[in-house]
């Protein structure tokens, strides 16, 4: 039981890592991004292809995340800053262009094949955590990793002079551009922050999911609601939200198998039908 | 009255359509009605009242396995009784989806009809009740009315499913045509220009939403029937986003500002679903290019570039 | 003297540590034009924003004929007569001038069976439509698209709107803003008439304006009423001239 709630917690934080970057960039740019469940795939395939090429997960991790930052950035430049102002419907067939051609450059580059990724050697083990309960060492990485991404996220957004900048952009675009501001390296550097977290995130998921095509997907969706029930814009509501779905969606398919996968949506729903805008919204 | 005749033509175009082709393309056409009736339903939706969901699919999903339901194994239904049931199914999920998520608007309401979609699609996938992943085979409706039928068997049968299907479709189409012109149809307009004045108005907007997200679901059970009808086959991808995604694509092909334009975008999704294969194996490549096409430089869709546009804009105004 | 169509008693609302609104109290008549003046910032907007409905009282009562009926919803609120025009342009841009009216006569008298017989086939909303734009002085403009209309033309189409869904109680929130002189004094016509069968409550920056059609004055600083009563009184007010209408003189 108490496996399950770790696991909850560890699903839950990757969960936030990908919808913290998705809350930011709709609450900021309002762009509704169906692809980033694509990124987190190919975060796992990149690690899959670094890993057989240099042999450790290692050297994985730092080249996903700077192939998330500098394809969020192209992505941004090239593409999303001309749908800024277009609608919903656009912007929804946009992303799901960019679903059909990810995966198909993924088809082509690495194959349609399932891939197990192992976990690197040295935390290859079980860390005792008591006298008869022990918890794998690499998921306790991944739990830490998260934890610091979520905190220096924090620190970012709220202590720094560019977090004030995002957190006046995503309360009011057009007076942060009367202010002098320049407003376009704001959303490149959101862009490409959101980008590369999830890309990230697909890495450090990859030995513990297994790497197949339709990854995604799962990750896609749930993020979605984890960014609904949290509101958006709000990256606490991100991360208390992803924590929230982490552990009733792993919990759930522990206790009530038949109808876990459905647990969540229920959850939404509740939520909804009580808060209409998300659990920590902006009033506005 | 140019697009009246516009429509008459196209409407002998698709008649005499399975008479000039060889048969496999006459199951194909069939299978670009069932899209055009599924996204036409959907147009009411989003073009019309301006609300855009992703969760479309589940409506015709769940008619399609309702269908497996209650067809006894190896053996055939009267259509008589399948598609009412249909309609009924399709219909009643929509009141319980829509009451819940049309208490969200834009983003969270495109959100929350996706994760109802996906609800439903797992319980179809991971679950054994409809088969699981891989889908069941259903026996097809077939047309019969006490003990009268139309007998088809695997020679004509696809014959006459065209024929059904573009009955159905034109049927559909010449209701919404009707719903568009009513009282109803011009409130559902003025809420997609500016729902807030219209509340202020006195418009209580949820209901008439409401309303149009049935109707909407419930054509979107007949597509699923004739799916079914079609294809004799269910299996949970057909609740799928992708599928909803797809059918948002057909009316933005074909402009979203005629009702007409769904069936045009359906025409052309499978036409170049077809031509595409001829070239390359690579049918994401295709029709993702495709669509970053068309959102780039055809945000009117083919309506749009059309000599007759101011005419036909004037349709759903 | 007529029962007040529209009460409020101890009316307020914050945003947070912000009161915009505080205890106000204002009654509309049948009959009387009740105008609301007073600084940027005074709590005018939340005001009318309370009485049709766009916000909720943090506290305080809404009274319509008598009866509470604060925290309805806008629509509930219209349904019972209160019509509300906008500061910013708020019309169906895309659709013809007459659709916008029909639309509003629509909502008052197209319920319920109706809803599913042809818009043209309802000729009744069209009659009220028409009537609706003549006496605001745009039936010449009926079958142009809204957004096509003039600054002053729109404001107009604003007002037939609001008519067409037959109010009792008529709050318009700076109906000439951005208006010419000839317009001004059309709309100023305009508003004499509708107090003669309305209660309208008029948010107005110009005072000549004001003084020329009031019959009652409200004065707001801060969100709190600080004078109310008939036009002379307000005028002679120390209190009001020097919070509000410059320095008080000798």
């Amino acid at each position: 039981m108490l496996t399950q709630l770790l696991n909850g917690l560890q699903y839950g934080l990757l969960l936030f890592l990908i919808s913290s970057g998705l809350t930011l960039i709709f609450g900021i740019m309002g762009i509704i991004n169906l692809a980033h469940g694509s990124l987190f795939m190919i975060g796992a395939y990149t690690a899959f292809v670094c890993v057989r090429a240099f042999g450790e997960l290692w050297y994985a991790l730092p080249v996903a995340l700077a192939a998330g930052v500098l394809l969020g950035a192209v992505l941004e430049r090239t593409l999303f800053r001309f749908f800024y102002a277009r609608e919903h419907l656009d912007q929804v067939l946009l992303t799901f262009a960019l679903v059909l051609l990810f995966e198909e450059a993924r088809s082509l580059l690495v194959g349609n094949d399932f891939y197990a990724v192992p976990v690197p050697a040295i935390l290859d083990f079980s860390v005792p955590i008591s006298a008869d309960f022990s918890y794998s060492a690499y998921r306790i990485f991944v739990l830490l990793v998260c934890l610091a991404l979520a905190g220096l996220l924090f620190l970012v957004i709220e202590r720094t002079r560019f977090g004030a900048m995002v957190r006046a952009a995503a309360a009011n675009q057009e007076m942060v551009q009367l202010m002098g501001l320049d407003v376009t390296k704001i959303q490149v550097a959101v862009f490409a922050l959101g980008t590369g977290m999830a890309v990230l995130a697909g890495a450090l998921a990859a030995p513990l999911y297994s790497v197949y095509p339709g990854m995604g997907d799962g990750f896609l969706i749930v993020s979605f609601v984890v960014v609904v029930i949290g509101g958006i814009g709000s990256v606490t509501g991100a991360f208390w939200g992803a924590l929230l779905i982490g552990v009733v969606d792993t919990l759930g398919k522990v206790l009530l198998p038949g109808i876990a996968g459905m647990a969540i949506y229920l959850l939404m729903a509740l939520v909804l039908l009580w808060r209409p805008n998300g659990l920590f919204a902006r009033s506005s | 009255m140019g697009q009246t005749r516009l429509l008459l033509l196209g409407l002998l175009l698709l008649a005499t359509f399975p008479w000039v082709v060889p048969n496999f393309y006459v199951t194909l056409g069939s299978s670009a009605l069932v899209w055009a009736m599924f996204a036409l339903s959907l147009q009411l939706l989003v073009g019309v009242t301006g609300l855009v969901s992703l969760g479309h699919g589940a409506f015709f999903g769940l008619a399609a396995y309702a269908l497996y339901f209650v067809t006894p194994e190896g053996g055939r239904l009267s259509i008589f009784l399948t598609l009412p049931l249909a309609i009924a199914v399709a219909g009643v999920a929509a009141l319980v989806i829509g009451a819940l998520s049309l208490r969200t608007r834009g983003f969270f309401f495109l959100m929350v009809t996706l994760a109802f979609a996906q609800m439903v699609f797992f319980l179809f996938h991971d679950t054994d009740i409809g088969g699981g992943a891989d889908g069941v085979f259903v026996g097809r409706p077939a047309l019969e009315l006490f003990g009268v039928a139309i007998p088809t068997d695997k020679h004509n049968r696809g014959l006459v499913g065209y024929y059904v299907n573009l009955a159905l479709l034109a049927a559909m189409y010449l209701a919404l045509a009707w719903l568009l012109r009513s009282l109803f149809g011009r409130v559902l307009s003025g809420i997609r220009i500016n729902e807030h004045r219209m509340r202020a108005l006195g418009y209580d907007t949820y209901r008439y939403k409401l309303l149009a997200f049935v109707i909407a679901g419930a054509l979107a059970g007949v597509a699923g029937h004739q799916w079914v009808m079609n294809d004799g086959f269910v299996n949970p991808e057909l609740v799928g986003w992708h599928r909803s995604a797809e059918a948002l694509l057909m009316i933005l092909i074909g402009g979203l500002g005629v009702l007409y334009g769904p069936i045009l975008g359906a025409i052309a999704w499978t036409a170049l679903g077809e031509i595409s294969q001829l070239i390359t194996d690579r049918q994401l490549l295709v029709q993702g290019l495709f669509i970053l096409a068309v959102v780039l430089v055809l945000p009117q869709g083919l309506a749009g570039i059309r000599l007759w546009r101011r005419k036909a804009a004037e349709s759903t105004a | 003297m007529s029962q007040a169509v529209l009460e409020t008693r101890a009316l307020t609302r914050s945003f947070g540590g912000l009161t915009a609104v505080a205890q106000v109290a204002l009654t509309l008549v049948i009959g009387e034009l009740h105008a609301v003046i007073g600084p940027n910032g005074a709590g005018k907007s939340t005001l009318i924003n309370l009485l049709s409905g766009d916000l909720r009282p943090s506290s305080g009562q809404i009274l319509i004929d008598g009866a509470s009926v604060g925290g309805l919803p806008a629509h509930r609120l219209a349904r019972l007569g209160i019509g509300r025009s906008y500061q910013k342009t708020n019309i169906l841009k895309s659709l013809p001038a007459l659709e916008n009216v029909r639309l509003a006569a629509q909502a008052r008298h197209g319920g319920g069976r109706r809803l599913f017989q042809t818009a043209r086939g309802a000729r009744d909303l069209v009659a009220l439509a028409e009537a609706a734009l003549a006496r605001v002085g745009l039936a010449s403009a009926s079958d142009r698209p809204a957004g096509q209309l003039s600054h002053g033309e729109q404001r107009q189409l604003e007002i037939a709107m609001t008519l067409a869904t037959e109010p009792r109680a008529l709050l318009l929130d700076e109906p000439l803003a951005g208006m010419g002189p000839e317009e001004t004094e059309r709309m100023v016509t305009l508003l004499r008439q509708l107090a003669a069968d309305h209660a309208v409550l008029l948010v107005e920056h110009d005072m000549d304006v004001v003084f020329a059609v009031a019959d009652r004055l409200t004065v707001m600083v801060d969100g709190r009423v600080i004078a109310s009563g008939p036009p002379e009184m307000i005028r002679s007010s120390a209190a009001v001239r020097e919070a509000y209408l410059g320095e008080a003189t000798a």
